[in-house]
């Protein structure tokens, strides 16, 4: 396999928006391409992330209608990804892998999503599309929901009362805002505190408002080179050390919710080939879609052991200056908002950025290795990148 | 390769209030729900088996924000089967409102209820319930 590089990554702001889903990938991946100093037409494929399409503007086979709006050659195929919220990790991942084949050089890959314009009760039926349909989401469950059933199942197995584990997941959503409010990016940019988070409407008993990222839309992509052709592109191409992508079945199968183990065989590919382990981390965007989310995912990266990261965001470790590793720099989901077919290539936006210093007031200080993590559907699919600013 | 059970064989056993599932006869697993090989050893040399109906709650949430079409509150949980398997259904026998931490481990018995197919998913569905053996 050949090294390969970002060499440009953009995202929309995300929020609530007026713009096509076209239209908003358009933005992202034109900056995204000129950020590359490249032309759409230098582009060899396109590697499209859409969950929800059809039910959002009736409209399939996005791929396509992406492309023509980029303004890419139809020599250039363009394909669509759909991995619940893991889509635009899994859509990079793919494209990286054919570029480092050898396959193309030069492609761009990310993805879009305009989930407000469904309303609270048909996205939450689309959403709950990605749990088993016959024997899962038919019984009523949630996405909120499973990740209800997993924090359950954290306080029982480790024996944490359920009121002192609510206010430390709090703390992760007060983290996150805090973050948030310095990414003028972000869904919301306002701080919150403990109080605002514990007094919130229940949406799934333990889950409150605050303990959810919200539907939003957005869209994000990035330009992935051969590094060979990217250091005559750019000066700071951002380098890819390792992948991980691993698959797991409906909610049944996978029994304790509390260890992803998708995630666990997807971060293990990941630090393999990157050479390094959980301690090499400088800075993390993963997947908290819900607070006790990102309490599982830092316990699967081996970060903290398990059952031990429930206090990290109260304890300050994971906050920008904190004492472990900073984790969402962006806000994570829960601020800057979920676009779910855009979200990774959100997440691997903030990376790139963190990575090339260019991260403002939220920038991690001598940020050289960053971890991307998004976790699709309810558990079932986990994709990870490990991006370095220094080259082999 | 056949399913020996397959999900409509599955359903019409929920309708006579038996719950269809295998035994793996390379590992001895118990697979339920139903499906073309196990999922312990991969092995799709597989044998018909009923089960017992009765297992331990593990987790459950109270969904109060629902999908279109489904009207809240009411209990998601998940309980291990007796003979080994876990299972998704509705704790049905039980005001959502008085569902607490103390749910967790207590003996269930299972049924099974039908959901009205909507828009998206149109087929009528029997859905598995757990019900607390001293409710």
């Amino acid at each position: 396999m050949r090294q390969v590089a970002i060499v440009g990554a953009a995202m929309t702001k995300f929020g609530v928006s007026e713009k096509t889903n076209l239209e908003m990938f358009a933005e992202a991946g034109l900056e995204a391409i000129a950020r590359s100093n490249l032309e759409p037409r230098d582009m060899e494929a396109l590697f499209f992330g859409n969950c929800l399409g059809d039910f959002e503007e009736g409209q399939l086979h996005m791929a396509s209608f992406a492309h023509a709006e980029l303004g890419l050659p139809v020599s250039a195929p363009a394909t669509r990804f759909e991995s619940a919220c893991a889509t635009a990790t899994v859509a990079t991942r793919h494209a990286a892998l054919l570029v480092g084949a050898g396959v193309y050089d030069v492609v761009i890959a990310g993805g879009t999503e305009r989930a407000t314009k469904m309303g609270t009760p048909l996205a939450t039926r689309t959403f709950a599309m990605a749990s088993q349909a016959q024997h899962e989401s038919s019984a009523g469950i949630t996405f909120p929901g499973v990740f209800a059933m997993a924090t359950h199942l954290y306080a029982h197995k480790y024996g944490i009362p359920l009121k002192d584990l609510k206010r430390h997941m709090a703390g992760v959503a007060v983290k996150n805002h805090y973050h948030g409010s310095m990414n003028p990016k972000a869904h919301f940019q306002k701080k919150i505190d403990i109080d605002m988070v514990l007094g919130g409407m229940m949406v799934a008993d333990p889950l409150q408002l605050f303990d959810c990222c919200p539907f939003s839309d957005g869209a994000a992509a990035v330009v992935v080179a051969n590094a060979g052709k990217a250091k005559d592109l750019i000066k700071n191409p951002i380098y890819i050390a390792g992948m991980g992508q691993a698959s797991n079945g409906p909610l049944y199968l996978q029994k304790d919710l509390t260890r992803v183990r998708a995630r666990e065989a997807s971060i293990a590919q990941a630090y393999k080939e990157a050479g390094i382990g959980p301690d090499d981390l400088d800075v993390i965007e993963l997947h908290d879609c819900f607070t006790i989310a990102e309490i599982l995912a830092l316990e699967s990266f081996g970060v903290y052991d398990f059952g031990k990261a429930y206090d990290a965001a109260t304890k300050g470790e994971t906050a920008l200056n904190g004492a472990r590793v900073v984790v969402n720099p962006s806000g994570g989901l829960k601020a800057k908002g979920h676009p779910i077919g855009a979200t990774g290539a959100a997440q691997i936006t903030e990376i790139v950025e963190q990575l090339r210093g260019e991260s403002g007031p939220r920038q991690v200080e001598e940020a050289c290795i960053g971890l991307v993590d998004t976790l699709g559907g309810d558990l079932g699919t986990v994709c990870n990148i490990i991006l370095t600013n220094r080259a082999n | 390769m056949e399913y020996k059970i397959t999900f409509n064989h599955y359903q019409q056993g929920l309708e006579q209030g038996k719950f269809l599932g295998l035994t793996c006869n390379a590992c001895h697993s118990v697979i339920f729900p139903p499906a073309a090989v196990c999922r312990e050893c991969g092995s799709s040399d597989l044998t018909p088996a009923e089960l017992s109906g009765r297992g331990t709650l593990r987790t459950f949430t109270v969904v109060r924000v629902a999908p279109e079409g489904k009207k809240p509150p009411y209990i998601v949980a998940m309980a291990e089967l007796d003979e080994g398997p876990w299972a998704l259904g509705n704790l049905i026998n039980m005001n959502p409102d008085a569902a607490d931490m103390g749910l967790i481990g207590k003996r269930v018995s299972l049924g099974r209820h039908m959901v009205k197919g909507d828009t998206y998913a149109s087929d009528d569905t029997w859905v598995l319930t757990f019900a607390l053996k001293d409710a």
